[in-house]
């Protein structure tokens, strides 16, 4: 990674494709090899508390594609004035602002969704993968290639989550997106037959196991090992 | 590259300059907007102990307007239960009074809203009364709305809400099924005492010979207890005018 942070030598040729092969990188990477969650092990913390449903899940991984986008951007643009000795703070005061104004859109236009994500809202602040970005990414980089970084890191937080909801809601409610599979398929098979729903998976001892799920199949067929 | 200090207070100073007016200026334009959700939120609340959770769901916000409208009006009680239209030159409306602010007050000088649900169009033909309820829960605040027949003894539903209840446990207070428990009990034991309803430890076994108690929820016998004291709390505050609205009824008999 510490490649990354060297801003390359690259800008001198004529120009580079929209989509170059190393930009499509830069957002195909933390798809799978360099996940942000399975890979990295970061922002588990919203990954395990917010997961129990699929529509909560979905608006929280928009609000944080925006916000690791936003930053990324911003604190890339802001890359050559930022003085490095209160640079912390400074990508803190961005990344705080954009969050308050995603909270702040979700109670006005979104206010169901304002409850029931209420303080994992704000806590998309502490979120090492947008701190993680600015720092090891925005800081050193053009603008344009750091939406793409954030946007690939944010995309794979993002599909994770929405995996361990989608098992979570499943089993957990019988459910997916709100609409009833089990009732569904019981129906199918007469007034008798019920569908069992496990509320380990409502709890968040539920995403632990699913989420270790996820890394164990990913890593056994990716051969990553942790060094 | 190192700055000097004036370059680093100067960048600072500018950088939260924009960055408080930009956050003061979305909070200016989105205010109203969030205030009407928030009203519309409570709306829905009170609803929600009249008619089921699906059904207002699949209300747009503004057939939910409409409906509470058509359907709901709404006094002040103070604890004695006389009606209440102004407190300190301010007038006041059962839906701008906040319960949560109210709560803090000792019980004689809180306001007391009360919801009176009737048939669309006609005001006198009450279908239930609608109380607010709030209290503590094991983590944190829990609150509602309850509603009575007009024999003010037989609860037609509730509402319950949390604001940081065990998810899967605690939390469960909010689903219908748990909600529905409460439908078709008394709160009034057969001397007259208000006993209101109590959820009981433990979870699965069969109440429904028992007026006053209802299955528990495993897991989460603190946060039961939280919203049994709450219910006969407020129930409590409420007797007075409960009491008033029974002796009326049969007067009119």
């Amino acid at each position: 990674m510490s490649a990354e942070t060297v801003e390359k030598a690259i800008e001198k040729k004529p120009a580079e494709a929209l989509l170059s092969k190393r930009r499509k990188k830069l957002v195909s990477d933390p798809l799978v090899d360099d996940n942000p969650i399975t890979i990295q092990v970061l922002g588990i913390c919203s990954a395990l508390a917010v997961t129990t449903q699929m529509k909560p899940t979905l608006v929280m991984a928009i609000s944080v594609i925006f916000v690791v986008v936003m930053s990324n951007l911003v604190i890339s643009l802001m890359r050559n004035t930022i003085p490095s000795r209160v640079r912390i703070i400074v990508q803190l005061a961005v990344v705080a602002t954009l969050v308050t104004l995603v909270s702040e859109v979700l109670r006005a236009f979104a206010y169901d969704m304002y409850k029931e994500l209420s303080v994992f809202i704000g806590l998309i602040i502490t979120n090492c993968i947008v701190m993680g970005r600015l720092e090891a990414f925005a800081l050193g980089n053009k603008p344009y290639d750091s939406v793409l970084d954030g946007f690939g890191s944010a995309l794979g937080y993002s599909w994770i989550i929405l995996t361990v909801a989608f098992f979570r809601e499943l089993l957990g409610s019988g459910s997916v997106f709100g609409l009833p599979i089990y009732d569904t398929i019981s129906g199918l098979f007469g007034p008798d037959f019920k569908l069992a729903t496990n509320g380990l998976m409502v709890s968040p001892v539920g995403a632990f196991v699913i989420l270790g799920l996820i890394i164990w199949v990913q890593r056994t067929k990716t051969g990553y090992v942790e060094h | 590259m190192q700055q000097s200090n004036a370059y680093i207070i100067t960048f600072s100073v500018i950088l939260t300059v924009v960055l408080g007016l930009l956050l003061s200026g979305t909070s200016q334009v989105l205010g109203p907007l969030q205030r009407e959700a928030e009203a519309l939120d409570k709306k829905k609340q009170i609803l929600g102990a009249v008619i089921s959770g699906e059904e207002i769901s699949a209300m747009t916000p503004q057939e939910v307007n409409e409906y509470y409208t058509n359907r709901i009006s709404s006094i002040v009680v103070d604890i004695n239960g006389k009606e209440v239209s102004e407190q300190g030159g301010v007038a006041v409306t059962a839906e701008t009074v906040d319960i949560a602010k109210n709560y803090k007050k000792p019980a004689d000088q809180r306001l007391y809203p009360v919801f009176i649900y009737h048939a669309e169009g006609s005001a006198d033909q009450v279908e239930s009364y609608i109380f607010p309820l709030y209290g503590a829960g094991l983590w944190d605040a829990i609150w509602g709305f309850i509603a009575l027949d007009t024999d003010m003894n037989t609860v037609g539903g509730i509402t319950l809400a949390h604001a940081g209840e065990t998810p899967g446990l605690g939390a469960r207070i909010t689903e219908p099924g748990v909600q529905a428990r409460y439908v078709g009990k008394t709160i009034f034991d057969e001397s007259g005492d208000l006993v209101a309803v109590e959820m009981q430890k433990g979870e699965g076994k069969d109440y429904s010979s028992q007026p006053h108690q209802i299955d528990g929820m495993s897991g989460a016998t603190i946060t039961g207890k939280g919203v049994n004291a709450m219910l006969k709390d407020y129930l409590g505050h409420y007797e007075a005018y409960i009491e008033s609205k029974k002796s009326g009824a049969v007067a009119a008999l």
